[in-house]
């Protein structure tokens, strides 16, 4: 039986990268398709950044940032003694920030898809912002969101550049299954690498396939 | 019913902008807003139910004092209660008729509606003839059924102004004209005060007991009717106008 560890720590870091992904790009989605400021398109391009450059730029940015000499990754090590560096949570780390662009992006479209005097309906029935935050906004654009988290979530799963920079490749720590892989064809464990790969596939698969049909029913919905 | 509006308001949009300056009154219960489109008039009583915000001037509906920019007053939306008909009615698509009309009265989605309310909610679905349809979605029903739908939500929560924005634009012409009377008798039964904006003459002669004129962002005229019919006979008048509804 191969050793099948990295998948679960693959799995593990996924979800919860994706979760905090969630979180950021839905805050962000609706200040950038809601409000109207000066420099939202400048926001808007910094935010997209992750899904356009190189990894291992990516790769290097997190570590002068969270390293434990970076600007922040200094403050966690100094105060509360966090090194992010070469541990799971690191690759949470770049996993959140490769999947994130791809959250936000779709979560901004299912935002401006819902149609403001659905919004200005709610406030005259009596709703304050949050509420209608909760019982029209988010429920409207649930569909695009859902889609857009399957996404994330299969980008985090198969992210290498950036978590070999901060999480490193440590078997049975911080090896996912991107980097299982690479290390098993190196060796010339092919029945790992095929295993992997398969399991892999198939995860995809099915991420994508529900994503088409989540973005279908979208288009053919209920909207008035 | 009193109405004060005087209101400033200028909309910028790329090189373009346009002005607003609305002062009118009305003291009837049906006042109709009418001009061509751009004229200004949505947004006027966009600014009446607090979507939006006058630069300057001065509201008051039914001696309350909703917006006064020279004393820092600007009611919020929610605080007005006010009924707000949307043109295309503006039905919650992902919430069934009865979700809809519940929609004012329940305030959290966690806690379900007491006794009492779900008792209005089935009355006032009654008195709309719209109960068989109580677990549809918008979707489904035809345009005058969203409309009762959409009256129905405005009204539950009795609201002390009824604002209607092109109300029967969506509406094929013979609808157009049984609306017109469901209307009016809703008004009676509901005793609340209609302010009805419009492009269409027939619905200045069926609503305006005042006539508040809209053109260019500005009020050209304001004018009452002059032969008020007071008793349920003498709206033989309205009847004649809406004689297809018959």
């Amino acid at each position: 039986m191969p050793d099948l560890s990295p998948l679960w720590l693959t799995l593990r870091v996924a979800c919860f990268a994706t979760l905090i992904a969630f979180g950021f790009a839905v805050a962000f989605a609706w200040i950038t398709a809601r409000l109207t400021f000066w420099g939202r398109d400048l926001l808007d391009a910094i935010l997209t950044l992750p899904l356009v450059m190189p990894p291992t730029v990516l790769g290097y940015y997190l570590i002068v940032v969270w390293g434990r000499n970076g600007w922040l990754g200094g403050w966690l090590y100094e105060h509360l003694g966090i090194i992010l560096m070469f541990t799971w949570q690191g690759a949470v780390l770049a996993a959140t920030v490769v999947a994130f662009p791809l959250l936000f992006k779709s979560a901004r479209a299912a935002f401006e898809g819902v149609d403001s005097e659905y919004e200005k309906a709610a406030r005259i029935l009596g709703d304050t912002e949050i509420q209608l935050f909760f019982r029209i906004t988010l429920p409207l654009a649930a569909r695009g969101l859902a889609a857009g988290t399957m996404l994330a979530f299969a980008r985090a799963m198969g992210d290498f550049g950036a978590t070999l920079m901060v999480a490193g490749n440590i078997q049975g720590r911080t090896q996912t299954v991107s980097m299982a892989v690479f290390d098993a064809v190196q060796v010339g464990d092919y029945q790992l690498a095929n295993t992997l790969v398969v399991i892999m596939s198939l995860v995809c698969i099915t991420i994508l396939v529900m994503t088409n049909k989540l973005t279908a029913r979208r288009q053919g919905g209920t909207r008035q | 019913m009193r109405l004060e509006v005087d209101i400033c308001k200028t909309l910028r949009s790329g090189g373009r902008s346009f002005v607003l300056e609305a002062t009118f009154a009305s003291r009837d219960d049906l006042t109709v807003i009418f001009g061509p489109s751009g004229s200004g008039k949505s947004l006027a009583v966009q600014s009446i139910a607090g979507l939006v915000r006058p630069d300057s001037g001065r509201i008051v509906v039914g001696g309350e004092l909703l917006f006064d920019d020279s004393q820092g007053t600007n009611l919020p939306t929610r605080e007005r209660n006010m009924g707000y008909l949307f043109q295309d009615y503006a039905l919650f698509p992902h919430l069934t008729v009865r979700e809809n009309i519940a929609y004012p009265l329940k305030k959290t989605w966690y806690f379900g509606l007491l006794p009492g309310q779900r008792q209005e909610v089935e009355e006032i679905m009654a008195a709309f003839e719209i109960s068989h349809l109580a677990e549809s979605l918008p979707s489904e029903l035809s345009g005058g059924q969203r409309q009762r739908v959409a009256l129905a939500r405005a009204l539950i929560k009795k609201p002390s102004i009824l604002l209607l924005d092109e109300p029967f634009s969506a509406l094929d012409s013979m609808l157009r004209h049984r609306m017109r009377m469901e209307l009016l008798e809703i008004r009676q039964k509901f005793a609340v005060p209609l302010v009805v904006i419009t492009h269409d003459p027939a619905d200045v002669e069926v609503f305006g007991d005042t006539l508040v004129v809209f053109e260019n962002g500005g009020v050209k005229e304001v004018s009452r009717r002059t032969h008020q019919p007071e008793t349920a006979d003498a709206n033989i008048w309205r009847q004649k106008v809406c004689w297809r509804a018959k």
